[in-house]
């Protein structure tokens, strides 16, 4: 049995000789319990390292159904990172090359571009039946699925028209990074924050050409361009951050998890001069509140019953809190907080038609919680699960930073600090 | 007692370490009928505790010609025969800046007088050939070196034995060697099962006992001065290196890495030791920290790599001068008739020698047994492949293809074990499929298999066979289902119970030494769990 020999490979990575084999995380797995095919996490993630350490052959493809949630790692008593063992797996053992499909998923920024170009043609074309069939049998995208709506004004073009200006004439700064959903499907998330950071005495700036972040790249093994684009990223918010003191926030969960974690840990791309500035809206906020330097007013009219959903990054980056605790801040706003769980969609996985019935079936007890839960709104901060929820259940789906855009009373907030 | 010598074997060979069962099975593909008897299990002896290196013969070449030369034939010959107990990994000599450079070309002279081939690799190419190596050498020489798993190796010879129709029996030790006059007609057994004796006759009696041949030898009244040299060995976690890593200077402590099935060792130590302590098998404390010491300027990654076990054996090599060390004595290859030797009729003794050479031992032994026995047939077992290596179109890539679930870790390992009798194995039902020991990717299916053909008695037994246990866990979540599945098919439950204790008992005992870290977190969990669950007692030990 001759074995290849040059192939260099790590040594102890993502401390997978920590596992004590507990099985904890095995039970904590969204996708093992609908899906008897997945090895789950322990035998994918470090008794598999094991064996392909010892014999590449041993990569066994059904970790591709990994949704990478990483549940598996926040549920680890032994600080094992078994979701990047999982990934990092795949990027350097697997030998199926992405299809067309995936190339078309995940180059989410070009396809965003062609298609906001095209956004009356796009949207109707994709939303007709005999589109999605086709798109199901030839491209095995799921039919049932339906696509984002394209934006006709990207927010880009939005901000550079409308908004711009305006930044200039605030003392503080921070730049935003938008992510694809924002510019290429719903610019008005971004429009929310802008007037919440601008309420809260802030200018907000866009970065220098920001690139999509690429976690549908990294998930579809497009790894090359994942590492180009988040060099990319990681100069372009060094600018910010380090060159003009400007911390970046995000509104996306996904995007921003994916740069702080992800671009280390499965692309190698360093990024730890600006990983403490880079960080979620939500949490800039709360934070500026918890120090006393920020204090929202809010209209007295409001009145909401909503449910909050914890999106799978949210819960690895254990940031959920700072979103609820601003939700709750809001007079008049009865808060339901969902049960934490996977909805199933895991980016552009549930997309794709092999993955349909599991990414349904792991959605599953979170969709039943929604429906009996009886709220105006459901609230979230991962776009992916936003779509997800809102194809199946009868819910629409809100990001929290839109929720306070609604609730703020502007005039007040500004009051507040101009004093 | 049993009297009865209505069954008389051409020949009755003790010991069921690799020496012993290739000579079984040389003799039985010979036509003779053979006995083969083993006190504990195959491969408990130093054939179940040494490095697994399937040597070129480089490291012997510039201090034992003899010794290189017959490895480098026997390597080649085990990549035919045996190819599913072996990897072709090929090693590297590195040269540190502590050690003399001058010492390669040395080196790569007398590999080539030997027969071994070599190559000299720029350091630079060394570092990405094999990452883990100390990016400090200054000299690398590649050499034909693999790995051997002593377990599947023996067990295999014993498996083909017995499809030549040898008896065998384990947990039979010998007593005493039955004499009439100045002939050897059998021997006297113990029966660790039954607890009782038996005797057994033979026109020829061949000690294959290894270190305790120098016991046997005592029963049958002639005296071999053996030499125990103690080793000991460290088993890493998982595997750090891919390709053998050694020192290119003098055998000494601790200079050879080498990477086996999921794990890697490193070794080993050498020590005199009087031969009263054969049986006790202990690793100080200085042992452990010499093997970590010179380990990690091989590969400096060990030193924050988990260690798994600790373990020693003695290495059965027969006193030539009074070398203290034990080190510059050949690990030649020791046959004796001692009937010529000691004017004992019906007695041989086949010793020395190594893992690697052990067929070409079985093959000596054999022909002088052939010939006193005045049997004519040439040895074969140079070209007949072992079970489980006959050629076979299923290849590890594609063992777990005909299903696409998470069985697929259990069938590639399958085959991995046991080669083209994987297939042995039932597969394809999920129930079968689902895994006894998850680190090592071992089904129902494949410890049905083991009990049913592989001669298991107990737990351990098991263990040789599918690598039950031999994981990062050490048996935390595999010994009870293990011991679920054997008490299902041949144990009584009280038993059940004292085995499941032994078993663990002496996964312990390999842990002790190097119990820090992670393996003491796991071991804790483990008692938490066999003990605070199970309701586990030491008396069940
Ligand atoms: C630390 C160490 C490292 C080594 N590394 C390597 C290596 O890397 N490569 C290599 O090729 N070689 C290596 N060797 C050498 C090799 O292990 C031995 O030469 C070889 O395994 C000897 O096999 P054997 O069958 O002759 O003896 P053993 O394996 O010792 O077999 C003897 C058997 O006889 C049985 N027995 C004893 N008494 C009785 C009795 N009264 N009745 C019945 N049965 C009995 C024992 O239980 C045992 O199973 C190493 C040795 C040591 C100690
Ligand atoms: S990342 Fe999520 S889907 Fe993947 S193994 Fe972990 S828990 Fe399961
Ligand atoms: S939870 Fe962590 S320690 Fe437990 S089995 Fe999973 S990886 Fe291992």
């Amino acid at each position: 049995m001759k074995k290849e020999i040059f192939k260099p490979y790590n040594v102890s990575d993502n401390n997978f000789e920590q596992c004590v084999k507990c099985t904890i995380c095995t039970v904590y797995c969204p996708v093992l319990e609908v899906n008897p095919d997945y090895p789950g996490p322990k035998q994918s993630g470090p008794d598999g390292e094991r064996m392909r350490l010892k014999d590449p052959e041993f990569y066994d493809e059904a970790l591709k159904l990994c949704l990478n949630c990483k549940r598996c790692e926040v549920a680890c008593p032994s600080g094992v990172k078994i979701g990047d063992i999982i990934q990092s797996a795949r990027i350097k053992y697997s030998k199926s090359k992405p299809k067309l499909r995936d190339m078309i998923l995940a180059n989410t920024d070009i396809v965003g571009t062609m298609a906001s170009t095209f956004a009356p043609i796009v949207n109707t074309a994709v939303a007709l039946k005999p589109v999605r069939k086709v798109m199901d049998s030839v491209l095995k995208i799921d039919h049932h699925r339906m696509f984002p709506k394209y934006t006709g004004l990207r927010f880009e073009t939005w901000y550079r028209r409308y908004a711009e200006k305006k930044q200039k004439e605030f003392k503080k700064h921070v730049s935003y990074f938008h992510g694809c959903y924002v510019n290429y499907n719903f610019p008005q998330l971004g429009k929310d924050l802008i007037k919440i950071m601008n309420a809260a005495g802030y200018g907000v700036h866009l970065l220098e050409k920001e690139k999509c972040c690429g976690v549908a790249l990294i998930s579809n093994g497009l790894i090359k361009q994942a590492t180009k684009q988040a060099k990319h990223n990681v100069e372009a918010f060094k600018k910010s951050i380090v060159d003009k003191n400007m911390p970046v926030i995000s509104t996306s969960s996904t995007c921003i998890f994916t740069i702080r974690d992800e671009y280390p840990h499965l692309l190698g791309v360093k990024n730890e001069e600006i990983r403490d500035e880079s960080e979620l809206a939500t949490r800039f906020l709360f934070r500026l509140i918890d120090e006393g330097k920020l204090k929202l007013a809010f209209k007295k009219n409001y009145k909401k019953r909503i449910a909050y959903h914890t999106p799978c990054h949210m819960e690895k980056l254990g940031w959920s809190i700072y979103s609820t605790t601003l939700l709750r801040m809001i007079p008049g706003l009865e808060f339901v907080n969902l049960e934490s769980q996977c909805c199933g969609i895991a980016g552009t996985y549930g997309f794709k038609k092999e993955n349909y019935e599991t990414s349904q079936e792991v959605g599953k007890p979170l969709f039943e919680q929604i429906e009996k839960s009886k709220v105006d709104f459901v609230a979230t901060d991962c776009e992916t699960c936003k779509w997800q929820i809102e194809m199946s259940t009868s819910n629409k789906v809100q990001h929290p930073v839109s929720i306070l855009a609604e609730a703020i009373d502007v005039e007040a907030t500004m009051k507040l600090w101009q004093e | 007692m049993n009297k009865n010598r209505s069954k008389e074997y051409d020949v009755i060979i003790i010991g069921g370490g690799a020496t012993g069962a290739g000579t079984a099975r040389d003799c039985a593909m010979r036509g003779l009928s053979v006995l083969l008897v083993e006190r504990h299990d195959f491969a408990t002896g130093a054939t179940g505790r040494n490095h697994g290196l399937l040597h070129s013969g480089a490291r012997y070449a510039v201090t034992d010609h003899e010794s290189a030369a017959e490895c480098i034939e026997e390597n080649m010959i085990l990549r035919k025969i045996a190819n599913h107990c072996i990897e072709e990994n090929d090693g590297l000599f590195l040269t540190l800046p502590e050690d003399d450079i001058a010492f390669q070309s040395q080196f790569v002279d007398a590999c080539s007088s030997a027969g071994i081939s070599t190559e000299i690799i720029d350091p630079k190419l060394a570092l990405q050939m094999e990452p883990s190596a100390n990016p400090d050498l200054i000299g690398a020489v590649r050499v034909p070196d693999g790995s051997v798993d002593p377990f599947r190796l023996t067990m295999s010879n014993a498996l083909d034995a017995r499809l030549h129709g040898t008896d065998i029996l384990t947990q039979h030790e010998v007593t005493d060697i039955l004499k009439e006059q100045d002939r050897v007609i059998g021997v006297e057994l113990f029966d660790h099962g039954k607890k009782e004796k038996v005797n057994y006759y033979g026109k020829i009696v061949c000690n294959a006992a290894g270190i305790w041949g120098h016991h046997i030898a005592n029963f049958a009244g002639v005296n071999i001065n053996m030499f125990p040299a103690k080793g000991s060995l460290l088993i890493f976690g998982h595997r750090v290196n891919k390709m053998v890593l050694n020192r290119c200077r003098k055998p000494a402590n601790a200079d050879i890495l080498v990477p086996g099935d999921t794990i890697c060792l490193i070794g080993t130590t050498s020590e005199r030791i009087p031969i009263e302590e054969i049986d006790n098998m202990y690793v100080s404390k200085d042992d452990v920290d010499v093997l970590i010491r010179e380990g990690v300027k091989l590969s400096p990654s060990l030193a924050t790599t988990r260690i798994l076990r600790a373990y020693a054996g003695v290495r059965p090599l027969v006193a030539a001068d009074d070398d203290p060390s034990g080190r510059s004595i050949s690990r030649g290859i020791v046959l004796m008739d001692h009937k010529e030797r000691d004017g004992l009729e019906g007695f041989v003794t086949i010793t020395g020698g190594k893992l690697m050479t052990y067929r070409l031992m079985a093959e000596e032994a054999t022909d002088l047994i052939c010939k006193k026995l005045s049997v004519d047939k040439k040895c074969e077992t140079a070209s007949i492949p072992l079970p489980g290596s006959e050629k076979s179109e299923e290849t590890l890539s594609n063992a777990g293809n005909k299903i696409y679930t998470g069985a697929s870790i259990t069938q590639k390992s399958a085959k991995d074990r046991h080669g083209s009798l994987a297939h042995k194995i039932a597969n394809g039902d999920s129930n079968e499929d689902s895994m006894v020991c998850e680190c090592e990717g071992v089904s129902i299916g494949e410890v049905k298999y083991a009990i049913n053909e592989l001669h298991v008695n107990n737990l351990i037994d098991l263990r040789r066979r599918t690598r039950v246990g031999m994981g990062t866990c050490q048996g935390e979540l595999c010994a009870c289902r293990a011991a679920g599945l054997l008490c299902e098919s041949m144990e009584e439950a009280g038993k059940a119970k004292d085995d499941l204790a032994n078993f663990l008992q002496e996964r312990w005992k390999g842990m002790s030494p190097i119990a820090w870290g992670e393996t003491i977190n796991e071991i804790q969990f483990t008692s938490w769990i066999y003990e605070g669950i199970y309701g586990l007692k030491p008396e069940n030990n």
